[in-house]
């Protein structure tokens, strides 16, 4: 079934882009985490021009994120307080996101700088989630268990200026530091259309020290506001979004989150986070390999 | 000395415009025409064919002794480009270098009846612009011969690859020496605006007449064109519309699937 995108302008096989977003639905399901890592190269891969597909999948993480972040109010599990102060750090790293995309595209930089971007981030931080995955399955297989990490801020996070009380999270800190980490993942998601829940996740554990309990719901609640102002960026400065695209990646990518979350109740989480790390560290070799690869085209054209 | 007009008029007559008359009848008239006038993109478009043909009407209506051959171009509308080239630097593969020019056909697909340096000179192919080396593409920045030789060449095989730019020879098919006919294909990503369909008869090394008052316009209709429309003119209203059909279809399945249990 050939579907044509009448933003990317040309036709793909509509099948192909609803199994891409379902493969990574089942994936976000599992692990709770938007997908965009993956949506993204992968439709480079398969052609898409790449400021169209990280638009569009910034887009499409809206609608993967919306349900889980019900779900986590209900449960109480939304630091309404940190997600608002993180939204408006992430609406400023989008619009300086935007800003930056504008000039590097102009340069013909944007394809390498995103590249490199993903090689760094994957690479880091599927090597840190490998290395802890694989402690805690030695850990479990020896039937030691793992002694829990202290909850603590990072001292850097201690010395800003300023407090709060976050009451949900259980912090009195700066708001300077989720608004610093708002801002990085609002600059990722524009440029790399990915919601940014995997340096979220992480980030607000360690360097904030954020009560896991409510850690991946304010995470999801950041996620679904700054990828929505992303979309709106996108469609006002590069004009990449295509809501065909889009809507084709979510039909496979919501449903794709339902069978993942049900997947995920029957396994182990600490061979969960070893699979994921696993993924996270292929598509990040995957795009390193890319980088120093003679690519297929050495030429590119673009309209002035 | 008024009269001196007078008396050099039928002069100039005889002298000039005869034999242009004359010529004029020796010329072939090519009538040319193409399957669609029109090419609409929707929803379901995988690229089109286009049959071009035509036939050749000739002075007295005999054809000539002897071959003619017979190319036929779809040209697209010429815009400005930025060419980028890749080249190794520690490592990666980055874009290092790069040249613009000013009027690259945004589709150009080129039929002959036979391998077009068998049936025209060089000097002929450079003036008609036949063949995907022959493409004036206005190149600028670049001084040194040899290199913008290289984006020229880059250029035509990234589109050539792309399907963009296509060159075949001996898929003209000409009847009787009088009717022609060749399919040019066009890929689903061809660029939209007003094409211009170009016919050449060709004889002994030269083009006897070329006819290019053929368009054909490539459009996108119904939800396509509204869709790119909003997204260039009105792009807060598409931004926004993104965003609520994105959280809507995000908050009706998992609705769905919660109601499923």
């Amino acid at each position: 079934m050939d579907i044509y995108l009448p933003i990317a302008n040309l036709s793909v096989n509509a099948l192909v882009i609803i199994l891409l977003g379902g493969g990574v639905g089942v994936l976000s399901g599992m692990f709770g985490v938007g997908g965009g890592f993956l949506t993204t190269p992968l439709l480079i891969f398969y052609g898409i021009p790449p400021a169209v597909a990280a638009a569009s999948a910034s887009t499409q993480v809206t609608g993967a994120s919306v349900s889980g972040v019900f779900a986590h109010m209900k449960r109480g599990g939304v630091d309404f307080q940190m997600g608002a102060v993180l939204v408006v750090g992430g609406v400023f790293g989008a619009a300086a996101g935007a800003v930056i995309f504008e000039i590097l595209e102009s340069l013909g930089q944007i394809d390498t700088v995103i590249n490199i971007l993903y090689v760094i981030m994957l690479g880091s931080i599927g090597g840190l989630m490998a290395k802890e995955s694989l402690a805690s399955v030695r850990a479990v297989r020896s039937g030691k268990p793992v002694a829990a990490a202290k909850r603590r801020h990072h001292p850097l996070v201690a010395s800003l200026p300023m407090r709060w009380r976050f009451y949900r999270s259980g912090l009195y800190i700066s708001p300077l530091a989720p608004l610093i980490l708002g801002f990085i993942t609002g600059i990722m998601t524009m440029l790399l259309g990915v919601g940014g829940g995997f340096i979220m996740v992480p980030a607000m554990l360690y360097l904030l020290g954020m009560g896991a309990q409510v850690v991946v719901g304010t995470s999801l609640f950041q996620i679904l506001f700054v990828t929505m102002a992303s979309t709106m960026m996108h469609s006002l400065t590069t004009k990449a979004v295509d809501i065909v695209l889009a809507v084709f990646l979510l039909i496979g990518s919501v449903t794709g989150a339902q069978i993942g979350a049900r997947l995920a109740q029957r396994m182990r989480p600490e061979y969960l986070r070893l699979f994921l790390a696993s993924i996270v560290l292929l598509v990040a070799v995957r795009m390193a390999l890319g980088l120093g690869w003679r690519p297929d085209e050495i030429y590119t054209l673009q309209a002035l | 000395m008024n009269r001196w007009p007078a008396l050099f008029l039928p002069l100039f007559l005889f002298l000039f415009l005869l034999p242009v008359a004359a010529s004029a009848q020796n010329i072939p008239k090519l009538v040319p025409d193409v399957s669609q006038r029109q090419i609409d993109i929707q929803s379901g478009f995988t690229g089109a064919e286009m049959l071009v043909f035509g036939a050749i009407i000739y002075p007295r209506g005999v054809a000539p002794q002897g071959q003619v051959d017979v190319a036929v171009v779809l040209r697209g509308p010429a815009r400005s480009v930025t060419l980028r080239e890749k080249q190794k630097i520690a490592g990666i593969w980055v874009n290092a270098d790069s040249t613009d020019f000013r009027s690259v056909p945004a589709y150009y697909a080129i039929a002959s009846s036979r391998p077009l340096d068998q049936i025209v000179s060089s000097k002929t192919a450079a003036i008609y612009e036949l063949g995907l080396d022959r493409l004036q593409l206005s190149p600028s920045g670049e001084v040194d011969a040899a290199e913008q030789r290289r984006f020229v060449d880059g250029l035509v095989d990234l589109n050539r690859r792309n399907g963009l730019f296509r060159q075949e020879s001996g898929t003209v098919e000409i009847t009787d020496q009088v009717l022609y006919r060749a399919r040019l294909n066009i890929p689903s990503s061809v660029p939209v605006g007003v094409y211009t369909a170009e016919t050449l008869l060709i004889r002994d090394g030269r083009v006897i007449v070329a006819d290019d008052n053929v368009q054909v316009r490539i459009r996108k209709t119904g939800f396509e064109q509204l869709v790119t429309i909003l997204a260039q003119d009105y792009a807060l209203f598409y931004g926004a519309m993104a965003v609520l059909v994105s959280l809507l279809l995000g908050w009706f399945a998992g609705f769905i699937f919660n109601r499923m249990g």
